[in-house]
């Protein structure tokens, strides 16, 4: 089988006496998609921001295609950011620019990877608002002016404008009303079956672990107390922790 | 022999951390094979384990102790053991699973449920919704409701998107829970066809049949899963 993109070995970092990662190993290969589950605080969050650059750990590695990651120059990590990674954040504010056209939004990103031609620019922008299912008449109104839900499925297109490779997601669904998530979660999970994409998700939703991820990984504490494939972590946890998390939903 | 799925010393203790750590034996050492061309029906009382024997057959929960060989591309490899990257490789090729309730996923229509399978394999998306229709018409799904997400559906209709899913790719080795419960009559010998019709190309399936109609009708031969008596 092919080999992974991005390989993570234990990682470590601590705030003061907490630890927020404890030893944690990871690998995601080509298509993808993962799940990193468990409560506020387990340090899934940090895991995404280490592996993705943003953060450094204390010790461990992360190499992403056998470059690596926490050695490489911001100006490397940035480039990586715009054009084979992308970061869907759970605050659509963090990911879009918010006083940019919906549009420019898309189009900017396309630029960043050496798009010119302002038709095309403009073409691709309309497609991509099309997909996440956003009127294409309004592209050239600010996100500010879109609801919640909406700014998030912008945000998406923004970030999947390029193709990327390996997309992190933290909470994509976190603040919005159910309906809103139900529609996304499915946006998502086409785009992601459709383009082939690798997927590092962060969610404590785990009906939403169940419809997207292939696998999983369940974190407490700063260490991955248990992984695998969705549904046997889900339909058959082995750590005690787990079986309180899948106990503790209720079935709608 | 030539098996399709062969399970050695297969055993399974399910182990409830909430409950203070009670242990419960379901399965212990089950030596179970199935051939090409072969349907295997599970018997024994309700709650001896058939369908935890179906679940750790599919990889949906974990074998505690003992191997499940299965045939996929050519090769016996050890279920059991494998990376979940493989068990979804296996998944997409040789092994299907027709569970006994299906799992709706919001504004996703009948069709597209029931071609998935086909998708995930990479048939272009004409063919394998070709292919869905013809097996949703062929269980008398009306064709109004194929576009329909399934979640409004009766219980019988469900289950026929569920059966139409599990037969449209042709799996190697295909696991049936119950796959004719809530289906009438005339639906019930649409699915005994099915799966006289899957044996006919080679597969070899494993089924639970409450419906003991059915089972000799589909069945070649009977497993029995026994309880296992209270360790304590």
């Amino acid at each position: 089988m092919n080999a992974p993109l991005l390989t993570a070995r234990d990682l470590t970092l601590r705030f003061g006496r907490i630890a927020a990662l404890d030893g944690v190993d990871l690998e995601i290969h080509p298509g993808e998609v993962v799940a990193i589950v468990g409560e506020s605080g387990s340090g899934k969050t940090t895991l995404l921001r280490v592996l993705s650059g943003l953060m450094r750990p204390d010790g461990g590695e992360v190499s992403y295609l056998g470059q690596d990651v926490l050695g490489m120059s911001e100006a490397a990590r940035r480039r990586l950011m715009r054009t084979e990674w992308g970061f869907v954040h759970q605050n659509p504010r963090d990911g879009l620019r918010m006083a940019v056209s919906a549009g420019g939004n898309i189009g900017e990103r396309l630029m960043a990877t050496g798009a010119r031609h302002y038709g095309n620019i403009r073409e691709q922008a309309s497609h991509w608002l099309t997909r996440v299912e956003i009127d294409p008449a309004r592209m050239d109104e600010v996100p500010a002016k879109f609801s919640g839900g909406m700014q998030q499925r912008l945000q998406i297109a923004r970030t999947l404008v390029t193709l990327p490779k390996l997309v992190f997601m933290d909470e994509p669904t976190g603040g919005l009303d159910v309906s809103v998530q139900a529609r996304l979660l499915d946006l998502i999970r086409a785009l992601v079956a459709d383009l082939g994409l690798a997927v590092l998700i962060v969610t404590h939703d785990i009906a939403a672990a169940r419809l997207l991820a292939h696998r999983m990984l369940v974190m407490r504490h700063g260490v991955v107390v248990e992984s695998g494939l969705t549904d046997r972590v889900l339909d058959d946890p082995q750590h005690p922790y787990t079986q309180l998390l899948v106990s503790s939903v209720l079935a709608a | 022999m030539n098996h399709s799925l062969v399970t050695e010393g297969l055993s399974k203790v399910f182990r409830l951390f909430l409950q203070g750590d009670v242990r419960i034996p379901v399965l212990d050492n089950v030596d179970f094979s199935v051939a090409p061309g072969e349907c295997v029906a599970l018997t024994g009382p309700s709650g001896a384990g058939k369908s935890t024997l179906m679940r750790c057959l599919y990889g949906n929960y974990g074998a505690g102790a003992g191997r499940i060989l299965i045939r996929h591309r050519g090769a016996m490899v050890d279920l059991a053991a494998a990376d979940p990257r493989l068990v979804r490789e296996i998944r997409q090729e040789t092994l299907g699973y027709v569970s006994q309730f299906l799992r709706v996923i919001p504004r996703i229509g009948a069709r597209d449920i029931v071609a998935e399978p086909l998708r995930a394999r990479g048939v272009p998306a004409e063919a394998a919704q070709a292919r869905a229709s013809e097996l949703l018409t062929r269980l008398n799904l009306p064709a109004r409701l194929h576009n329909l997400p399934p979640a409004t559906f009766s219980g019988g209709e469900q289950q026929r998107i569920n059966l139409a899913r599990g037969f449209a790719a042709d799996y190697p080795v295909l696991l049936l829970d119950e796959p004719t419960a809530s289906l009438d009559p005339v639906n019930r010998q649409v699915v005994v066809a099915l799966m006289a019709e899957a044996k006919a190309r080679g597969a070899a399936l494993i089924g639970i049949f409450h419906d003991t109609e059915i089972r000799d009708q589909v069945a070649d031969r009977l497993f029995e899963v026994l309880p296992i008596q209270d360790a304590a």
